[in-house]
């Protein structure tokens, strides 16, 4: 049987989507305030991470990792409005690539298991 | 991490940027080794070299080119960068502006600041036949030919971020590149551009290469038109960024706001993040009065 992560494509479909992603979260007034100021290799970088852990490959994240590397924004009024919409562009994003709508919402239930811990919860 | 003896296997460098591979670097995490491998940090590989000044030559009204004759072999990318470092032990970056290693010697484009202690040094003190430090190269913003020689390549720079891009584009051309190259010169003064006759020239004997000064205020009695556009660089790279966007490379040298900001903005206009290879200057802290 073949796992979520090899039926989206494994690490070409990660480098594939992350730009397309990326694009649309800068592109978005509801979450791009979160990513001023950041470096725009080291956030490619994270959000590589991010898209191997939500399409199910390999990665080392931990709840405390979550936890952590989103504390500061919580304190700037992260809130489950932003992880929606990082979960709608996820999905739109997949949607573009041509994934099943079944992976999508298996996508968007991994990401969805991480909310509590990305919002400090 | 950084191979200098030793095959890298192609796993252990999946997914980073060419650059970065050409470099022999590699993620450890992912290198199972099928053969003897001679590794270190990569920040341990920078060698010091010592280098004779060889010319001094002023470019415009405060940029400096200083040619430098390593004592030993010398290899670096056109358009990465050294430290320069003087008899007291003062260091400062600089990019290479040419190949060291078909020159025999190292190009770098200083700008001249009042009161900057390197400036006064290469000023009053660093007469050929001086004997600095050069430490590095160091770097990932260079040209690469790995992928063939046709995607387009649009390079854009402010002030002596011109030094990487001149070189790079010296290097594509010697490579034999095929596809499009735009250079961009952004200067807020005309009598802030530099090798302009040099580049035009260039331009003028290459086909694929276009060179386009952008000069942002128009000082009266500086050198008359029509050889540069009037223009913020950023509307004008942004305007002039290739139709085919999936191949195009994009080299973005000098101030930290416009790298960082037109970085964004092409990646936003379309261009992969993988092909955007940037260095931005920062500038030296000054250092405090002595007591």
């Amino acid at each position: 049987m073949t796992t979520l992560y090899d039926r989206l494509g494994g690490a070409e479909a990660v480098n594939a989507a992350v730009d397309i992603f990326y694009r649309k979260v800068l592109a978005d007034d509801r979450v791009n305030g979160f990513f001023d100021n950041t470096d725009m290799d080291r956030q490619i970088a994270k959000q590589k991470a991010f898209l191997t852990m939500a399409f199910g490959g390999p990665n080392k994240y931990t709840g405390k990792d979550m936890r952590t590397g989103h504390k500061h924004l919580v304190a700037r009024g992260l809130n489950d409005s932003h992880v929606d919409a990082i979960i709608e562009l996820l999905g739109s994003t997949l949607k573009e690539l041509g994934a099943a709508p079944a992976d999508i919402a298996q996508v968007a239930a991994i990401a969805e298991s991480v909310r509590n811990d990305v919002l400090n919860r | 991490m950084h191979a200098s003896q030793g095959e890298v296997p192609e796993a252990a460098q999946k997914g980073l940027k060419t650059t970065l591979r050409k470099q022999n670097l590699f993620l450890s995490c992912q290198c199972l080794p099928e053969h003897d491998m001679t590794v270190s940090l990569p920040d341990a590989q920078g060698l010091d070299t010592r280098a004779v000044i060889a010319s001094r030559e002023m470019l415009n009204h405060n940029v400096m080119r200083l040619l430098l004759r390593p004592e030993s072999g010398f290899a670096c990318e056109p358009g990465q960068f050294i430290s320069l470092i003087n008899g007291d032990g003062l260091a400062r970056s600089y990019s290479v502006a040419n190949n060291p290693v078909r020159d025999g010697v190292i190009e770098l484009h200083i700008r001249l600041l009042k009161g900057g202690m390197m400036s006064d040094f290469l000023r009053e003190e660093a007469a050929p036949g001086e004997t600095v430090t050069v430490r590095g190269p160091a770097g990932n913003c260079f040209y690469v030919s790995d992928d063939g020689r046709d995607y387009p390549i649009v390079l854009a720079g402010t002030g002596t971020g011109l030094a990487p891009l001149y070189g790079i584009v010296k290097q594509a051309l010697a490579m034999g590149h095929n596809g499009a190259i735009q250079l961009f010169h952004g200067a807020l003064h005309s009598n802030d551009l530099y090798l302009v006759e040099e580049l035009l020239a260039l331009a003028a004997g290459h086909a694929p290469l276009r060179y386009t000064p952008c000069v942002l205020h128009d000082a009266p009695g500086s050198l008359p038109g029509p050889f540069y556009v009037q223009g913020n660089i950023e509307d004008v790279v942004l305007s002039a960024l290739p139709s085919d966007k999936a191949p195009a490379r994009l080299f973005l040298c000098g101030a930290p706001e416009f790298v960082n900001a037109l970085k964004r903005k092409a990646f936003l206009a379309g261009l992969a993040s993988r092909h955007i290879f940037a260095d931005a200057f920062l500038p030296s802290k000054p250092m405090p009065a002595a007591a």
